[in-house]
């Protein structure tokens, strides 16, 4: 391969008609409260785990929404339940349910179970 | 979009076109890229189609590539510019064809900024005055080489010897047209079609029998854009603009691009060979790619001028298997001769993308296939 001093950009553009949306399909089923987010970013200000880490469910939940099923394992967990994203959410969405069904749909996407 | 809705669009961009009597002016990076292109726009109106079509050689650049790249400023653009108008105004010409899309938009541009600010014209004519002594009348009819071509279309077709026809299958041939940016991205109205699906390239291609194809990037950028070629470093964009119209367009399985801006066909050719360096990818048949032709080239070889005299060797694509599905007979063995029948030299092989230096082995598998 010749080295031309420049490649070819990956590019970033959503394909919605053939992005993965598997994880988001198994937390809708379990949680349809996931539909309710309106990705205002409460959840996210009032994350515990946000303070030390990149955590943030208002970006998860869009990563689902996209299909960007990787990024989502990279991150799902380091959610500690603590809950306070619950409390928060001004649309009472189950955002603890949701993650944990994130992470039991991201293992079972990694045991070939879905 | 639905084509009736096209159509419906096209009516209400027409624009009038002058049918002779031109002063024509050249492109400064079109002659290199495909140095034939415009010597067979000039073949094609004065000796085939009898118009009269004059052409200063004292004409210069239009400084677009350098207005566009912010190293010329704007009042020495329009000066040098009025000295174009005032070669044609000396000439006695009214109409003027314009070779490049860069400068026709820019034209189009300093004409639409003297309409708006006549304070302006008056400044540029006093630079003019005092640079050159030159005056210059406005031009009564501003056209791009493409659309005038658009214009006598139906007489090119009516003396066309051969069509966008596959005379293997009598299937129409594929197209898919491509338009520069600063044909009418800038100001709509001075585009046949406007600037969402102009209609010039179309109207061109289906007088000639072709079938145009209809794909999701089709109005993108081909990535020329000054900026982006002109650093090296930024040239990935351009690429990576042209493969996203590729990898749009490839499922449709398209024979040809034609394109109306110098830089398209240069990228859209060229780039053909990077993918296939890069990635390994081809975009045409048995690992050919895709032959992007000008305007001036499809209409020229329409009408049965040698592929080698309007220069089609100069393409990094191989053309040789649209010329064997249009039916246009050609002489492989003199595809890298000079005028005078001496060797011009051969390119170097591409590693990925297969091109042709006998086009025998095309012949081969495209009737065969």
């Amino acid at each position: 391969m010749i080295d031309f001093g420049y490649k070819i950009q990956t590019d970033r553009q959503i394909d919605y008609d053939s992005n993965d949306r598997q994880i988001l399909e198994f937390v809708r089923r379990g949680e349809p409260s996931i539909d309710w987010c309106m990705s205002c970013g409460t959840c996210a200000s009032a994350c515990t785990a946000a303070v030390t880490t990149e955590y943030s469910l208002r970006r998860l939940i869009i990563l689902a929404r996209r299909g960007m099923n990787r990024e989502i394992v990279e991150s799902v967990y380091r959610c500690r339940f603590c809950g306070k994203c619950f409390n928060a959410c001004p649309r009472s969405v189950n955002t603890r349910n949701i993650v944990y069904l994130m992470q039991l749909a991201a293992t079972k996407i990694s045991n070939h179970e879905i | 979009m639905k084509l009736e809705g096209k159509r419906r669009l096209w009516q209400e961009y027409q624009k009038d076109i002058a049918t002779d009597k031109f002063f024509y002016v050249r492109s400064c990076v079109r002659q290199n890229f495909f140095p034939a292109a415009e010597q067979t726009f000039l073949r094609i109106l004065q000796q085939t189609l009898g118009k009269t079509v004059y052409e200063n050689p004292g004409h210069t650049t239009c400084t677009g590539i350098g207005y566009h790249c912010d190293v010329v400023p704007l009042n020495t653009t329009m000066t040098v510019v009025a000295r174009q108008f005032a070669l044609m105004t000396e000439a006695g010409y009214e109409n003027l064809a314009v070779s490049c899309i860069t400068s026709f938009g820019l034209y189009t541009e300093i004409l639409e900024t003297w309409h708006h600010f006549p304070e302006i014209e008056e400044q540029t004519r006093e630079f003019l005055r005092k640079a050159t002594g030159r005056e210059f009348m406005i031009p009564k009819n501003l056209a791009h080489a493409s659309d005038i071509l658009y214009k006598l279309r139906h007489e090119i077709a009516a003396k066309a010897p051969f069509r966008l026809i596959n005379h293997i299958t009598g299937e129409p041939l594929k197209v898919v047209e491509h338009i520069g940016c600063h044909y009418s991205k800038m100001f709509p109205h001075k585009g046949i079609g406007g600037a969402e699906y102009p209609y010039v390239l179309v109207g061109l291609a289906e007088a000639l029998g072709g079938e145009i194809v209809d794909y999701p990037e089709r109005r993108h950028c081909c990535g020329f854009g000054f900026r982006q070629y002109v650093v090296r470093a930024n040239r990935g964009y351009s690429l990576s603009c042209s493969k996203k119209k590729f990898d749009s367009m490839e499922p449709y399985k398209p024979d040809l691009i034609i394109t109306n801006c110098p830089g398209c066909p240069y990228f859209l050719d060229r780039w053909q060979y990077v993918v296939g360096e890069m990635e390994g990818k081809t975009y045409g048949e048995n690992g050919h790619g895709i032959p992007v032709l000008t305007y001036e080239e499809l209409v020229g070889l329409a009408l049965g001028y040698d592929p080698w005299d309007i220069g089609l060797q100069t393409h990094q694509v191989s053309s040789e298997p649209l010329l064997i599905k249009m039916g246009v007979p050609f002489d492989p063995s003199k595809k890298y001769a000079g005028k005078k029948g001496e060797n011009i030299g051969r390119p170097a092989k591409p590693g990925t993308l297969k091109i042709d230096m006998d086009a025998l082995h095309i012949h081969e598998s495209i009737l065969t296939s």
